[in-house]
């Protein structure tokens, strides 16, 4: 079983209606246990870093995801979530992430000069590193993106980029925690042959 | 690169696709599921759905189409029409919505707009706005451009994005329908007033209005409606043309 991680930040129907149609059952949960028991999980997320930290820290969710990343069980975070799995965040303040992969989140204003934010829409992937996320694709293939924040951190850690001004963090991975900056719900037949890639991970 | 996108707009009433010409003259044009299928296949970036329904009765017939396409197609929806509470972008949303578009209920109480991109985020929160010439002056129209309001295109668009609009949908009822080409002046006037993305809309009638507009006006998007669903324009060939005119696209 697939736990899709519903702490109440985001829509969760695209991402379950495209799990099914790739034939992985995605069971949406706030359930520690339940999370706790899963063959891979999946960190969905939109909205501010801050209140979506505060809720995975007060809901006891996000040292779940620690101890399931560490008993090597298969994570992937979405768009926010991704950014969630990093050290910090400078969005609105300072705050802390879960630390499982090293790495910040920075204004993209501040780096992407001249350009509009959000960084909204179709991107191409250019893909750094193996990634087993990345078996049924190809580098240059579109991908749907919608951030004003980015992840900075150790090109050892970062799989793929999309050129937006900077050579913005398109994923990012360290071990079985896996991290997409965009939305593979929303990228079309690249986007299901990326998330079947992470679903075929799944632990028994 | 960012890809310009491709976006067909399907007007839904009582739960079925219509077209308009200057929003008078309304004719069937097809199912919204099959529509959305068929323009996901493709090519299309994007699909934008509106609940022309009139009748409050109606209102969830849409909410039962909208959940149909985002359970059948992974590519952003966004959907407009009747939003005139922070409440609607709940239910939309809730429905498979990606982004909701706010027009004339954000002319009414403008307050929505930061209201609801504090509920859900900026980057749902569209501002769609219908403009049209009035004595020279870039004029905002409500109620499915029949009404004549006060505001001015700029100034408005410039308000939506101080107030949490993530991305506006510009759309120009002098070119409408008329498939002359895309209003180049007044996209260019709104486009460099603001610094979230815009998607332009009304007067697509052939290819190289796109490529038109791609050249002329740094805008991130362009919408057609008849033009695709009648099939004079495919999203395919366009974006060929495109390409070859060397503007990024998702092929």
């Amino acid at each position: 079983m697939i736990a899709v991680v519903d702490y109440g930040v985001g829509n969760l129907f695209s991402l379950v209606s495209s799990l099914e149609r790739i034939g992985h059952r995605g069971k949406v949960t706030s359930d520690i246990s339940e999370i706790m028991s899963a063959g891979a999980i999946i960190l969905p997320g939109v909205g501010a870093f801050r209140d979506a930290a505060k809720k995975l820290e007060d809901s006891g969710i996000g040292d779940a995801l620690k101890k399931a990343a560490k008993d090597g069980v298969p994570l992937l975070g979405i768009c926010l979530g991704a950014q969630l799995l990093t050290d910090k965040s400078f969005e609105f303040g300072e705050y802390t992430g879960l630390g499982l992969i090293p790495g910040k989140v920075l204004p993209l204003k501040d780096y992407a000069r001249g350009l509009k934010i959000p960084h909204m829409g179709w991107n191409s992937l250019d893909l750094k590193a193996e990634s087993k996320l990345f078996t049924h694709i190809n580098c240059g293939d579109f991908v749907y993106f919608v951030h004003s924040y980015f992840i900075s951190a150790g090109s050892e850690y970062v799989s793929s980029t999309a050129r937006y001004g900077i050579d913005v963090t398109a994923s990012i991975e360290c071990g079985n925690v896996y991290g997409t900056q965009f939305h593979p719900e929303k990228s079309g037949e690249v986007g299901l042959k990326i998330l079947k890639a992470f679903c075929e991970l799944e632990k028994s | 690169m960012l890809a310009k996108r491709i976006i067909p707009c399907l007007d839904v009433k009582d739960g079925r696709v219509v077209k308009g010409k200057n929003f008078v003259g309304i004719s069937d044009v097809d199912d919204p599921v099959t529509l959305a299928k068929f323009y996901s296949e493709s090519g299309a970036d994007e699909l934008v759905f509106y609940d022309i329904t009139a009748s409050f009765e109606k209102r969830s017939l849409f909410t039962d189409v909208l959940m149909r396409v985002a359970s059948s197609i992974f590519i952003p929806l966004t959907v407009g029409g009747g939003v005139n509470a922070v409440s609607d972008f709940g239910r939309l949303l809730k429905a498979g919505a990606d982004k909701v578009s706010v027009n004339s209920g954000a002319i009414k109480n403008p307050s929505m707009i930061e209201e609801a991109a504090k509920i859900y985020g900026s980057q749902c929160v569209v501002l769609s706005m219908d403009v049209k010439r009035v004595n020279g002056r870039f004029t905002v129209f409500s109620d499915g451009g029949r009404v004549e309001t006060l505001l001015e295109a700029v100034e408005w668009a410039r308000f939506g994005e101080e107030h949490g609009a993530g991305e506006i949908v510009l759309n120009s009822i002098d070119t409408d329908g008329v498939k002359g080409g895309f209003d180049i002046p007044m996209l260019k006037a709104v486009n460099e007033a603001v610094t979230i993305p815009v998607i332009a809309s009304g007067g697509a009638g052939k290819p190289s209005d796109f490529v038109d507009l791609f050249k002329s006006v740094d805008v991130d998007a362009g919408l057609g409606a008849s033009v695709f669903h009648f099939k004079e324009i495919y999203i395919k060939d366009l974006k060929v043309l495109l390409k070859k005119e060397g503007i990024e696209v998702r092929i």
